[in-house]
């Protein structure tokens, strides 16, 4: 049988020591009634070289964007992992350990966490992180939350420059709790922070999902002038070179990890991130790994606060989460040690340039920027003559996938592309697409 | 053996440990575009060849599943298939963007829909949604629906009550709170079951829901559970399974058909995606009908032609609970599993799993008995307490079989067997390995009574001895400061 080990000796052998006659009895308590009769309806098993065959015939059925040109970004990005990621968490020593729970013989992984949380720290500007939230999306709303609990007001004050998804998370967690989300409006693409209504806390995020970089000193004030605690969720290649969030003073810094060596994989596995003031430690969901030592005075890691988690605090803990997302945070990691101090500000500087470059062309083209006065970090919206939807559609077939239509996000957005160039796009591909759009504008 | 020294410690100005690519076009003036930038992060510089061998002997320092014996209760620690992995890396699924046009995923579409259709025949529910990227996301989730439910027929302000067996995992209660309920506690009878009387003294109008391990985390199958079930129900509740014991359970009976209303998978337990650590998760959730019209978005279908699909048209939709589809790679790993069992074989997880559990519990109950006295399911609960009396608790005994080469199993849950000792081998151990596994523990509990000290002491060939807990609270440090 697949993956199961056992001979009839070994079962034999196995029942005797037991002292029954045959599996079937240990299911005695199992009422006869409940049991199920007969197999399963469901397709056949096959073998190691059909399964392969039968997922590769399913992976075809997808466009393999590594096929084509992608400028589609809009939270999650194509940008280049370096080999060094998959060769570490494709070691059997971290990719089938559970959770750390045992600490003598989880030093290894406990001290990627602790380098991961030091490293996203840094990033965010922020005093500490946590070991992992599922997604962006969840953390900020996990985040919100704890303001509220903490601030002791169910209210939360949202940009509407928050990825729509995101969003929706929030709104989802929010009716749950019974928490009131009041959302801020847009003006020229920059939330517009001039009517800060009362709230526990305000969310924001930079880049915006438009591409618009925020103005998080103002955003801070507004916090401020309700007394609400400030959420920012932030892209964290563009942390790379922008001032960090924890330096405009926000309390709590989250984002969507995945452009830290993470693939696109159709959304999932993500990475939550987390961070925060010191003052925040003990209200915080999620796993924190801190440094101590044994009885002999040899330094170590492990799991710590753990009286905030749900095994231990049950209803009275400060989130439920327990899996995380580890595996992606160690990915994240590698990733953050590859490209390093340098390496990561060049990534966003290329991100930049080719953004710049992308701008000059596509306006060229025949394109126009929506928000022409607001500063864009990697991303940004082109208004075309003609609907974008079908815009991106022709230009696929010239194998470049531009970007997301903004319709369904933004009122009167039906001619709107938002556009997301990374380092890995060249010139010859910015060109491509700019002489396909005027074909396609044109045609 | 010394200390892994941090990266951070190892970085030495202007080296990198990646042949990053970087941009062809022309330079521009990156201040002036962004306005304020900021200092460098201060990440370390580290050469490739270092940097990789700080990772490799990091996990030299870390026990997974392929390195031996992973007893640990309740979290199913059976062998992760290498094919997953490949079918998970071909690029026709990693590069693929959860936001581009919906008809050039219909190949990701078929493996949810796949997943699913298999899903709802193992489990009997109506409906499958994978949106949930946990288990505890996915009990999230379910009390989501039950509250969309029960606000629909304009109970939802009266039933704000959820009821947790003493003996559930911590997330229950936590997932409960998480979701806007009150949490009551329903005690468990002497022979393990639920205490029927508490529970219909505590159901009531303001009963929103109760939440049900089955098998129980004490292993054992909830021998009442249709009963339960409809004791909720006539109450007007509605019943939650969770659902990380269904490795006892597939294809040999289905959760759907036991009364529940609805219930959460752990596809990282039962359907062997691997735990990477602690994650990513893959929480599939399975539903009856009346529950469907409020699953999380965006949902996949089946239209008339068999096609997967997403479907629009869902007004009673509570939203989304995640940023997108769910654990989507998690989901081809889970096919794949699927796949390779097929209906020839599905049952065998169920009837192996079991087999070991009971295999274990039978050689072990002179020295660790079972604190339930019937037969059990895909795991063993055991306590340890008659070594109290030689100082020796649980733990103690869990370090000492580090030193034997094993992981240890779970101890202290759940929290009403005293000394809890569970142990969940999983179909995927042969017999030697059980064998071994309890000659050492026979000896350790030897040990006990004649040299409780030696056990006290363990692990003494770990990498470290037990960590002082109480100074990594008090001298909190969860970040590295450069000196
Ligand atoms: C019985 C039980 N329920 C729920 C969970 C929660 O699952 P997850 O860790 O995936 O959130 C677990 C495992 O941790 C469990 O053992």
């Amino acid at each position: 049988m697949t993956y199961v080990p056992h001979t009839d000796a070994d079962v034999r052998e196995m029942l005797a020591t037991i002292g029954v006659n045959s599996i079937d009895e240990l299911f005695a308590d199992i009422p006869e009634d409940l049991r199920l009769k007969g197999e399963l309806r469901i397709p056949s098993r096959l073998d190691e070289h059909q399964l392969m065959r039968h997922m590769a015939g399913l992976a075809a059925q997808n466009l393999d964007l590594s096929q084509v040109t992608c400028f589609l970004g809009a939270g999650i990005y194509d940008r280049y992992i370096p080999a060094s990621v998959g060769a570490v968490i494709s070691r059997g020593e971290f990719l089938t350990a559970y959770t750390p729970y045992q600490p003598e013989v989880s030093q290894g992984y406990l001290q990627t966490i602790y380098e991961f949380q030091s490293m996203i720290a840094e990033l965010y500007g922020c005093d500490l992180a946590n070991a992992s939230m599922y997604d962006g999306p969840t953390s900020l709303a996990e985040a919100a939350l704890m303001a509220c609990s903490l601030k002791r007001k169910d209210i939360v004050v949202m940009s509407e420059g928050i990825h729509p998804h995101a969003r929706q998370v929030m709104e989802t967690y929010a009716w749950s709790n019974e928490v009131e989300v009041r959302t801020l409006p847009l003006k020229d693409g920059q939330t517009d922070l001039s009517q800060m209504p009362e709230g526990a806390v305000l969310l924001i995020q930079n880049p915006n999902f438009y591409g618009v970089i925020e103005d998080l000193a103002a955003a801070r004030a507004a916090a401020d002038s309700q007394g609400a605690m400030l959420v920012v969720s932030a892209d964290p290649t563009a942390c790379g070179l922008l001032k960090a969030p924890g330096h405009y003073g926000a309390d709590v810094v989250v984002g969507e990890g995945q452009p830290l060596g993470i693939p696109m994989g159709l959304g999932g596995p993500m990475l939550g991130l987390f961070a925060c003031k010191q003052e925040y430690v003990r209200s915080i969901p999620g796993r924190i790994v801190g440094r101590t030592h044994d009885a002999q005075g040899r330094p170590g890691f492990t799991m710590t606060l753990r009286t905030r988690e749900q095994d231990i605090r049950r209803e009275k803990a400060t989130s439920n989460i327990c899996t995380n997302e580890a595996l992606m945070a160690l990915a994240s990691t590698v990733y953050m040690s590859a490209v390093g101090k340098n390496g990561i500000r060049s990534v966003a500087t290329s991100t930049v340039q080719n953004t710049q470059y992308a701008i000059k062309v596509l306006t060229e083209a025949g394109g126009k920027l929506k928000f022409p006065n607001a500063r864009v970090f990697g991303e940004f919206v082109l208004t075309l003559p003609k609907p974008a939807a079908e815009v991106r559609d022709a230009l696929l077939s010239h194998g470049i996938l531009a970007g997301l239509p903004l319709g369904p996000y933004l009122a009167g957005g039906e001619n709107d592309l938002l556009v997301a160039v990374t380092e890995i796009r060249t010139q010859e591909e910015i060109d491509d697409f700019a002489r396909a759009l005027r074909e396609v504008l044109n045609g | 053996m010394k200390p892994i020294p941090l990266i951070f410690e190892k970085s030495r100005p202007g080296r990198i440990g990646c042949n990053l690519p970087k941009a062809d076009t022309p330079e521009v003036d990156v201040q002036a575009i962004l306005g304020e930038t900021r200092d460098a992060v201060a990440w370390p510089e580290i050469g490739e060849l270092d940097m990789l061998r700080h990772f490799t002997n990091l996990s030299h320092r870390n026990y997974g599943i392929e390195i031996g014996f992973y007893p640990l209760g309740s979290c199913t620690m059976k062998y992760n298939p290498k094919i997953n992995e490949r079918t998970a890396g071909l690029t026709g699924f990693t590069h693929t963007h959860p936001m581009q046009p919906e008809e050039t995923i219909g190949g990701f579409l078929e493996v949810y829909a796949s997943c699913m259709d298999i899903l709802k025949e193992i489990t009997g529910f109506d409906d499958i949604t994978m949106q949930p990227v946990a288990g505890a996301h996915g009990e999230l989730a379910c009390l989501m629906l039950i509250k969309a439910y029960h606000e629909s027929r304009g109970e939802g302000a009266q039933r704000r009550v959820v009821l947790v067996p003493d003996s559930a995992h911590g997330t229950n209660p936590a997932s409960a709170a998480r979701c806007g309920y009150v949490v009551k506690t329903i005690p468990t009878a002497e022979d393990g079951n639920t205490d029927l009387e508490a529970l219909a003294k505590e159901l009531g109008p303001d009963t929103a829901a109760f939440m049900v391990t089955n098998p129980s985390t004490l292993a054992l199958f909830e021998t009442n559970i249709t009963k339960v079930c409809q004791m909720v129900h006539e109450a007007g509740g509605q019943v939650f399974c969770d659902g990380a014991n269904m490795n006892a359970m597939v294809g040999t009976t289905r959760p759907g058909d036991h009364g529940f209303d609805c219930m959460h998978l752990n596809l990282h337990k039962t359907f062997s995606t691997p735990h990477g650590g602690g994650g990513p998760g893959c929480g599939a959730i399975g539903l009856k009908s009346h529950l469907a019209p409020y699953m999380p978005g965006p949902v996949i279908t089946r239209n008339d032609a068999g096609q997967a699909v997403l479907d629009h048209d869902r007004p009673h939709c509570i939203g989304r609970v995640s940023g997108f589809f769910g654990q989507s790679l998690m989901a081809v790993r889970a096919l794949t599993y699927f796949l390779a069992y097929g209906r020839e074989g599905m049952s065998s997880i169920s009837r192996y799993s079991v087999l070991n559990a009971n295999y274990v519990k039978a050689r072990l109950k002179d020295v660790l008995p079972a604190a339930h006295d019937r037969p059990c399911m895909h795991e063993c609960v055991l306590t340890a307490k008659q070594y109290k009396e030689y100082g020796v608790r649980a733990l103690d005994l869990s370090k000492a079989l580090i030193d034997y080469g094993f992981h240890p199993p779970t101890n202290y849950f759940p929290l009403i067997v005293p000394e809890a000792f569970m142990i969940e081998p999983t179909e995927t151990e042969a017999k030697e390995t059980l064998d071994a596994f309890c000659d050492a523990l026979i000896e350790i509990c030897e040990l006990a009574k004649t040299d409780p000290d030696a056990l006290h002491a363990a692990p003494t060939k770990a990498i470290v001895g037990r960590l002082d807990e109480a100074a990594a609270v008090k001298n909190l440090d969860v970040r590295y400061q450069p000196a």
